[in-house]
């Protein structure tokens, strides 16, 4: 690929990928939404944030399924963690740190 | 006494300083980001021009993925589109809160409108007194660009020095974690969550990044239903 071809793509890329965030700001009358629609906005948060989040934890790279990995259970810990103290620093910190400590058990 | 309403400064510090700790994640992704970039054949320029421009990590990596693998233009433009229309999901689910704003504010909103922004700002936009919430929510936005920026510069200049054994791409899926679980207040969101979780591991294998989209559509479909089946609860609210 070109260089001139890759700063087409990125600025496309920039295009479509803004277009889709401003899309609904663009919206002056919000009563039109159906309200099924107004019902699933909440649900937004949990759904894309577990979809992103789940294939990196369970697929370990280059595996042909989900596996119990050192990923899998560091992870496991700080949701454990996240959810009884609802701090991110500690949820962050401890599943790094578990990940390291089983990376190092386990080499 | 009623609580003091909150001022402008303070709902953008407040919504920087909430941010913190997703920074944890976000920086270490942004260096890895920088040194692939560079690895796939990128300049330096192009590299931190995707994060200038694009400015959705996700789709960065697929994007440089792409790029390394020779893949038509056309194909790869699509790809970044299926990758970012959850985007929006985020400006339809925030878009009553910044309706009446200006146009100018909302399209600068919107362009600090990524994942983490979405889910820092998501409770305070569910609490009371929202007159300058919208605040909150640049202060959180400009903290993540920031970060997206340096650590995309601190990545395409130190990047092929970070040893591989720190495992820093996982601080991504766990700054995820941390943002998804104080959004799980109750069943609908849970069921939701676990059903996202579960479709976007069967949906892996689909084309384009389409299995992110197909897994939080079906999911969000999910959640209603259980929200309708569901007694009504007492505050009816």
């Amino acid at each position: 690929m070109t260089g001139l071809q890759i700063w087409v793509v990125l600025l496309a890329g920039m295009a479509v990928t803004y277009g889709t965030r401003l899309s609904f700001f663009l919206l002056r009358r919000q009563e039109v939404l159906p309200e099924l629609f107004r019902r699933g906005l909440r649900l937004v948060a949990p759904a894309a944030l577990a979809a992103i989040l789940t294939p990196q934890v369970l697929l370990p790279a280059g595996g042909d399924g989900p596996a119990v990995s050192p990923r899998l259970i560091a992870a496991a810990a700080a949701a454990l963690v996240g959810w009884r103290t609802r701090s991110a620093w500690l949820a962050i910190g401890v599943g790094m740190a578990s990940l390291w400590a089983l990376q190092a058990i386990f080499r | 006494m009623p609580p003091r309403p909150w001022k402008r400064p303070q709902e953008f510090l407040a919504g920087a300083r909430d941010t913190l700790p997703i920074l944890l994640g976000v920086a270490p992704f942004g260096l890895v980001f920088g040194a692939l970039a560079l690895e796939a054949g990128l300049s330096a320029l192009q590299a931190q021009g995707l994060s200038l421009l694009v400015f959705a990590g996700s789709a960065q990596f697929v994007t440089v993925g792409l790029i390394r693998s020779g893949t038509a233009p056309v194909v790869i433009v699509l790809t970044i589109f299926v990758v970012n229309l959850r985007h929006a999901l985020y400006s339809a689910s925030l878009a009553p809160h910044v309706a009446r704003l200006p146009l100018r504010w909302r399209a600068v909103l919107g362009w600090l409108l990524t994942d983490e922004a979405f889910a820092v700002s998501t409770p305070r936009f569910r609490s009371s007194d929202l007159d300058h919430a919208h605040w909150y929510l640049l202060g959180s936005g400009l903290a993540l660009w920031t970060c997206w920026q340096l650590s995309t510069a601190a990545g395409i200049l130190f990047g092929a020095r970070i040893p591989d054994g720190w495992s820093l791409d996982f601080a991504l899926p766990l700054t995820f974690l941390a943002m998804v679980i104080p959004t799980l207040t109750d069943r609908p969101t849970t069921v939701t969550a676990i059903s996202a979780g579960i479709l976007a591991v069967v949906l892996v294998g689909l084309p384009y990044g389409l299995g992110l989209v197909a897994a939080a559509a079906v999911a969000i479909g999910v959640g209603v239903a259980v929200e309708l089946l569901s007694p009504p609860r007492d505050d009816s609210s």
